[in-house]
């Protein structure tokens, strides 16, 4: 198997690796979208996507083709470049991520020393997208959503990043690939266990990174209506619905990645190479879909206040402690 | 980008901080219907808001003038909708008072069940709506489910889901069945258990807490002064139900408490609403065991005007009345003497009242109704000021308005 591999030329097997990472990231994030309308579907006494194809399993497809066909409203007054590149930026930013995730030991995109900088980087960058729809589409809505955003973004990349430090302090390494080594390589083999804070916290994070509930204040819909994409239609809506899934594929990686001892396993399974991985990653999707299910949403001031005054806090004092340990065990 | 360059030009000059005018309904997911909504805002808090209402309008009051008293209560049913058994009760107890009629004391029974039934599914969809609009969507399908069973036994009772038409003047239109006993009862026994899901979910959830808490504080002095009632009042901690200071058909017979809240917060209005829902589930459980003491007698008073039912005899022809048109009658005389009524009840939101005004002709020659969401909605620049918008979105829903009630 490496000798065919080992011939292929590199620009033609980065090619075929990134394609197929891109079509399993796709899969992914097109049947999250079923499994949590089915899951908060089980959760609420409803039934769900039960129409198209057997057990409505065709629904996520159903829902790409018909948001295709919709015509792509353009509003009169809208910035009109940027109101088209912006779910662009957004949908790039939060789907770039994936390539940095070491999902094998041997099978990992583009294995970056500052990976997890990198990452960072882009979901900060992924609120340019909803900052600047917010703007362009020249509507008071779509400000204040894309507004409240901004915020957010910005006070809870703070925290996370914090909160991640801790887990590069332990590892001595921003290399995605090298985090995942050094818990295996560690008496606990997660890292879950001594850096249980910085869990808590960036998965908190992750939550208001991805604007998901209880934290979906920009588009939250019974105040702002859509929030920052309510000019949107068609399939720029669809860009961005897929940029917050996207975005949720990502941090859940991440978490599983710096936390949960990644790909590693207690035991190999042979011939799918995966697995342990995907597990992992779909625990921590359930838990978004779940929290979706139970919480009610934040105001918008109790959120900021939640981010500076606690969770801040929290995640530095964890990182002085780790710093601490570091040092001196 | 017209509409910032403006917004950042109008400031008024003074250096003070220029204020944001956003347009809120009448189509917005949380505004209950079609009310709308003018806000100032600096930031996203609320300096002025300015609710304008009438989309909804349907002119109930002038239409009830053409119509005779019975038909008259097709119309309250769209006065309240969700909660139309208590809009027919209230209009019926005013005609009963401008007729002399005492309904029988089964009809009363059964009216005074309907009633609180109509309350618990108000309050049901109440609790779901706010709910959803402070974010917990679990809670709004839940209720929905609870409230299902309950239009069920609606459908049973009278064929209809929301608009029943089934209270009729002197009494009820069609006896409880056996059928309709059991099933309420098995409702009754199960309904607290459903309860306490619902408070699982939200009543220590401290995000639920964060939300309602200290929000639109309003207390007893000024929950008079601006004309609340009902558990919005009963929030402030006055303890007034009108079915405890003028009991209106089986409440005197009743035993049941009038919970008040502390704070006058949403989260006071949101507990007194739930013990409600405690109090209603017990006042059905009395009803049902009294009806069997009254078990065969009619629901129908003797007396009662007999304008659209068929059992009773018809004049073969309309007889033409001098100035009204025709009068649908088997009477010689007017069925209804010249003078005035006024009747109120506690209606789920708040108090509703019917002021009914007759010349001696087939029509009431005036209708006036006050309904408890015209008053409230009144309230709501009072209470939103100084509050963001999200806070706004739990005002409205803890006023529990509906538009129907208000426009009318």
């Amino acid at each position: 198997m490496s000798d065919i591999i080992a011939q292929i030329p590199y620009p033609l097997l980065v090619f075929i690796v990134a394609f197929i990472l891109l079509n399993l990231t796709l899969l992914h994030v097109a049947y999250l979208t079923y499994a949590e309308r089915k899951i908060i579907a089980r959760m609420q006494q409803r039934l769900g996507p039960n129409r198209v194809g057997p057990r409505g399993l065709l629904q996520p497809i159903a829902d790409v083709l018909k948001l295709l066909q919709k015509e792509d409203i353009i509003p009169n007054n809208v910035d009109k470049s940027v109101f088209k590149i912006a779910p662009l930026i957004s949908l790039v930013c939060a789907g770039t991520g994936v390539s940095l995730i070491p999902l094998w030991e041997k099978f990992v995109l583009s294995n970056l020393n500052v990976g997890l900088l990198f990452i960072l980087a882009l979901s900060s960058l992924s609120a340019y997208g909803v900052i600047l729809s917010g703007w362009a589409s020249n509507s008071r809505y779509a400000l204040l959503g894309g507004l409240r955003s901004s915020a957010q973004v910005i006070s809870y990349e703070i925290a996370m990043s914090l909160a991640l430090l801790s887990v590069v302090l332990m590892a001595g390494s921003f290399n995605l690939q090298d985090i995942v080594k050094a818990q295996v390589a560690s008496p606990f083999k997660v890292y879950l266990i001594p850096q249980v804070v910085a869990f808590f916290v960036f998965m908190v994070c992750a939550l208001a990174e991805t604007n998901r509930v209880p934290f979906d204040l920009p588009e939250a819909e019974t105040e702002l209506v859509a929030g920052y994409f309510v000019e949107y239609s068609g399939i720029r809506f669809a860009l961005f619905y897929l940029a917050e899934y996207f975005g949720m594929v990502v941090m859940s990686a991440l978490a599983v990645t710096c936390f949960l001892g990644g790909y590693a396993g207690p035991f190999e399974v042979p011939g799918l190479p995966f697995i342990w991985f995907l597990l992992k990653l779909y625990v921590l999707l359930f838990f978004y879909i779940w929290v979706r299910a139970t919480l009610p949403r934040y105001r918008y001031d109790q959120l900021m206040g939640l981010g500076w005054k606690v969770l801040i806090p929290l995640a530095l004092a964890n990182l002085f402690v780790t710093a601490f340990l570091k040092l001196y065990l | 980008m017209s509409l910032y360059v403006e917004v950042i030009k109008n400031g008024n000059g003074k250096g003070e901080p220029e204020h944001f005018t956003i347009n809120m309904g009448p189509h917005h997911p949380s505004t209950h219907g079609v009310l709308r909504l003018v806000l100032e805002l600096d930031g996203e808090t609320i300096v002025k808001c300015d609710p304008r209402i009438g989309y909804l309008h349907r002119g109930v009051e002038k239409l009830a003038e053409h119509l005779n008293y019975n038909q008259t209560i097709v119309l309250s049913d769209r006065l309240d909708y969700i909660a139309s058994a208590a809009n027919n009760i209230a209009f019926c107890l005013a005609f009963e008072k401008l007729l002399g009629i005492t309904p029988p004391r089964r009809a009363r029974l059964i009216r005074t069940i309907v009633n609180e039934m109509a309350r618990i599914s108000s309050h049901l969809l109440w609790l779901a709506t706010h709910a959803l609009d402070i974010g917990a969507m679990t809670v709004f399908l839940y209720c929905f489910r609870d409230r299902e069973w309950l239009l069920s036994i609606f459908e049973k009772v009278c064929g209809a889901r929301l608009t029943h038409s089934y209270v009729r003047v002197g009494g009820v239109r069609l006896d409880f069945t056996q059928e309709i006993i059991d099933e309420l009862r098995r409702f009754t026994e199960e309904f607290p258990q459903r309860i306490l899901d619902y408070e699982t979910l939200i009543d220590v959830n401290r995000i639920w807490l964060k939300r309602t808490r200290d929000v639109a504080v309003v207390d007893a002095e000024t929950a008079i002064n601006l004309g609340l009632t009902g558990p919005v009042l009963r929030g402030s901690g006055v303890p007034y139900d009108v079915r405890k200071f003028r009991p209106y058909d089986a409440y005197d017979e009743v035993e049941f408490e009038v919970p008040v809240g502390e704070r006058g917060d949403t989260y006071d209005r949101y507990k007194v609403r739930m013990k409600e829902l405690r109090q209603s589930n017990w006042i059905i459980k009395q009803c049902l065991d009294k009806l069997k003491e009254v078990e065969g007698e009619p629901v129908l008073a003797e007396e009662a005007p007999d304008l659209l039912l068929p059992s009773r005899v018809r004049e073969p022809e309309p007889k033409p009345h001098p100035k009204k048109g025709f009068v649908f009658t088997g009477k010689e005389l007017p069925v209804v003497p010249p003078g005035e009524a006024f009747a109120s009840i506690e209606s789920p939101k708040g108090e509703l009242a019917v002021y009914v005004v007759s010349d001696g002709g087939p029509n009431p020659w005036r209708l006036r109704i006050r309904t408890p969401s015209f008053v409230h909605i009144s309230a709501i620049p009072e209470l939103a000021k100084g509050h963001m918008i999200a806070d706004l979105v739990a005002i409205i829903g803890t006023l529990d308005v509906v538009l129907g009630d208000c426009d009318r």
